[in-house]
C-alpha cells in the first residue's frame, strides 16, 4: 500500500502542484493522507459500533433500542455527537485545568495511533513495525494514562476512586496479555503482526484459534478488562462510582472519552482477529476473491459482537474477584501455558525457524 | 534544509531535556511523574530513531506503562505539603550535586572510551550479527540467551530476590482479620445459607436452631 502510494501521488494534481517527488514535505502529506483515510473511516466506524453496541444490548433484553433518529435509528450516534458538541464544557473549580483538558485528548490520541500497524490486507498498514505487536502492547499500556490523569485532576472522590480502580485492574491484567502474546510469538516467529497473519494462511483450519484455544478465551477476557468493558467495567460502575472517572466532564471533553473507549474496543477486535483468526484471510481458500480487509472487518465486528453480547447478559465482577481472577487464575494459567506449548513445539519440532 | 531524522532528533532530545529539567523543577509532585513520563518517551523516540525499535518499546511497556504509572499511583494518593518539602530541599543541595556530578564524569568516561577505546570502532562498525540481515529483537536475543545467558539470568534472580524481600518485609500477619475463602464461598449452597418454613397463620414459625435445618415445624 504504502509503494504503491508513493507512486500514485506524484500522479494526482496534488502531486503534480508539489511538483518534485520525494521530498520531505512530500513524504509528510503523504503519511497525513494515509492516517486520513485510516481515522476518517474508523471515527464512522465507532460511531456506528455505539449503535451496534444499543441495538445487541437491546436485542438481549427484549427492548427495541434506539429506533427514532433516521432510519432504523442508525443516525443516533450522530445526533448524540452533535447534542455533546453544542453543551458547554465545565470544568470543575477544584480542578486541574491542564491535566483535567489534557486527560481526555491522550485517552482519544492513543485509541487512534494503535491502529497504526494494523494491517488491513498485504501490506496495507500505515506502518509496518518489525515491533509491531510489541507497539500495540506499549499503547494499550499508556492508555491508562488518560484515566488515571483524569481520575486525579477531578478533584472528586469518586474520579480518583475509579482510575485507581481502573489502573490497577489495566496493569494486572496486562500481564496475562503479554503471556498469551509470548504464545503466539512462539509459533510465529516474528513480532510484526503481518507476519502473524501470513502464518495462518490457508483455510480456517489454520487458524490460531484452533491450537491457541485456551490461549484465545484468556485473551478475549483479559480484553474485557483491559478495555474497561463489563463485566469488568469497575472504573465507571453507576451503582457505586456514579461514573467513576468520568463523572466531571462533559461535552466533547467526555465525547473524546467515549469515543476512545470504543476505538480501543474496535482495536482489540481487531488484535484479535489478526492474532486468531486470521486477519485479512478468508475462511474458504475459495473465497478469496473477497477482498482481504473486508474479511478483517468482518471478523473485528464478530470480535465486538462477542464483547457486546457479554455486556448484555454477564452481572458485573466484584472488585476483589477480578483482582484475584486476573493473578490468582489468569497469570499461573498462562504462565503454565506459555511452558506448555513452547514444550510441545520443542519436542514436535514446530518451532518457527 | 535540515532533513527529516535529524529534525527528529532535535525534537526529540529538546523535549527529553526539557522535560527532564520539568521534573526536578516542577512544584507539584504529580506534575514532576507526568513529565517524567515525557522525558521517557521521548528516549523511546531517540531509541526508534537509532533503530533499536525493540528497546523503544520495552521502555514504553516496562517504564511508561508498569513503573511510571505506579509512580503516579503512590504520589497522588500522599498528600504531600508542597510547602514543607520544599524547605528542606537546600540543605540536599551537596549531596544531590555529588551525584550528579559523579554522574556526568562517568558519562563522559563512557564517551571518550567510546571514542577511543581500542575495540570500539572494530565493534561499532561491525556489531554480530550484522543489523541488515536479522532484526533487532532477533539480534539481541542471541547475544542475551547465549554468550550472557549467566549475566542475564542472574540479573533476574537479583529481581526475584528483591520481590521478595519487599514482600517479607512488609508483610504482617494480622490476628483477628476475617478473610474470605473462595473455595468454600464456591462450594456454598443455597441449602445451607436459608432453609423456607410453612408458617399456619396465627400460629407463627418455630426458627430452626442450626444453620442450614430447616425442618418443618
Amino acid at each position: 500500500m504504502v509503494e504503491a502510494f508513493f507512486e500514485w501521488f506524484p500522479t494526482t494534481w496534488l502531486g503534480m502542484f508539489f511538483g518534485v517527488e520525494q521530498t520531505a514535505l512530500f513524504y509528510f502529506i503523504a503519511i497525513v493522507a494515509m492516517i486520513l483515510v485510516i481515522v476518517l473511516p474508523l471515527l464512522i466506524a465507532v460511531a456506528f459500533t455505539v449503535y451496534f453496541d444499543r441495538k445487541i444490548w437491546a436485542a438481549v433484553q427484549m427492548r427495541r433500542g434506539p429506533n427514532v433518529v433516521g432510519p432504523f435509528g442508525l443516525l443516533q450516534s450522530f445526533a448524540d455527537g452533535i447534542k455533546l458538541f453544542l453543551k458547554e464544557t465545565i470544568i470543575p473549580s477544584g480542578a486541574n485545568k491542564v491535566i483535567f483538558l489534557l486527560a481526555p485528548m491522550i485517552t482519544f490520541t492513543l485509541a487512534l495511533i494503535a491502529w497504526a500497524v494494523i494491517p488491513f490486507g498485504e501490506g496495507m498498514a500505515v506502518a509496518n513495525l518489525n515491533v509491531g505487536v510489541l507497539y500495540i502492547l506499549a499503547i494499550s499500556s499508556l492508555g491508562v494514562y488518560g484515566i488515571i490523569m483524569s481520575g486525579w485532576a477531578s478533584n472528586s472522590r469518586y474520579a480518583f476512586l475509579g482510575s485507581l480502580r481502573s489502573a490497577a485492574q489495566m496493569v494486572s491484567y496486562e500481564v496475562s496479555i503479554g503471556f498469551v502474546l509470548v504464545c503466539v510469538l512462539m509459533a510465529v516467529g516474528s513480532l510484526n503482526l503481518s507476519d502473524i497473519v501470513v502464518a495462518q494462511q490457508g483455510s480456517i483450519l489454520n487458524w490460531y484459534i484452533w491450537p491457541f484455544l485456551p490461549i484465545y478465551v484468556i485473551f478475549f477476557i483479559s480484553t474485557l478488562a483491559e478495555t474497561n468493558r463489563p463485566p469488568f467495567d469497575l472504573p465507571e460502575a453507576e451503582a457505586e462510582l456514579v461514573a467513576g472517572y468520568q463523572v466531571e466532564y462533559s461535552s466533547m471533553a467526555f465525547a473524546l472519552f467515549f469515543l476512545g473507549e470504543y476505538a480501543n474496543i474496535l482495536l482489540m477486535s481487531a488484535v484479535m482477529a489478526i492474532l486468531f483468526l486470521g486477519g485479512w484471510y478468508a475462511p474458504l481458500e475459495a473465497l478469496d476473491f473477497i477482498p482481504g480487509w473486508i474479511w478483517l472487518l468482518a471478523k473485528t465486528a464478530f470480535g465486538f459482537w462477542m464483547i457486546s453480547m457479554v455486556k448484555a447478559f454477564v452481572p458485573r465482577y466484584r472488585y476483589d474477584q477480578l483482582m484475584r481472577l486476573g493473578w490468582k487464575v489468569f497469570l499461573p494459567i498462562s504462565l503454565f501455558l506459555v511452558i506448555f506449548y513452547a514444550g510441545v513445539m520443542m519436542y514436535a519440532g514446530w518451532l518457527p525457524k | 534544509m535540515i532533513s527529516l531524522p535529524v529534525l527528529a532528533f532535535y525534537l526529540f532530545a529538546a523535549a527529553t531535556i526539557g522535560a527532564a529539567v520539568m521534573v526536578i523543577s516542577a512544584k507539584n509532585p504529580v506534575h514532576s511523574v507526568l513529565w517524567l513520563i515525557l522525558a521517557f518517551f521521548s528516549a523511546a523516540g531517540l531509541f526508534v530513531l537509532l533503530g533499536a525499535e525493540f528497546l523503544a518499546m520495552l521502555l514504553v511497556i516496562v517504564y511508561v506503562g508498569a513503573v511510571a504509572v505506579l509512580f503516579l499511583f503512590v504520589v497522588m494518593m500522599l498528600n504531600i505539603n508542597y510547602e514543607e518539602l520544599r524547605e528542606g530541599a537546600q540543605s540536599y543541595l551537596p549531596i544531590g550535586g555529588l551525584v550528579g556530578v559523579i554522574l556526568l564524569i562517568e558519562l563522559i568516561m563512557m564517551g571518550i572510551s567510546w571514542q577511543f577505546g581500542a575495540d570500539v570502532t572494530v565493534n561499532a562498525a561491525q556489531p554480530t550479527p550484522m543489523l541488515t540481515e536479522v532484526q533487532n529483537t532477533e539480534a539481541l536475543g542471541r547475544v542475551l540467551y547465549t554468550d550472557y545467558i549467566f549475566i542475564f539470568q542472574s540479573a533476574g534472580l537479583i529481581l526475584l530476590v528483591a520481590m521478595i524481600g519487599a514482600i517479607v518485609l512488609t508483610h504482617r500477619t494480622r490476628s483477628g482479620v476475617k478473610r474470605q475463602s473462595i473455595a468454600r464461598q464456591n462450594a456454598r449452597r443455597p441449602e445451607d445459607a436459608y432453609g423456607l418454613v410453612d408458617a399456619e397463620v396465627g400460629a407463627g414459625a418455630t426458627i430452626p436452631t442450626k444453620k442450614g435445618q430447616g425442618e418443618r415445624p
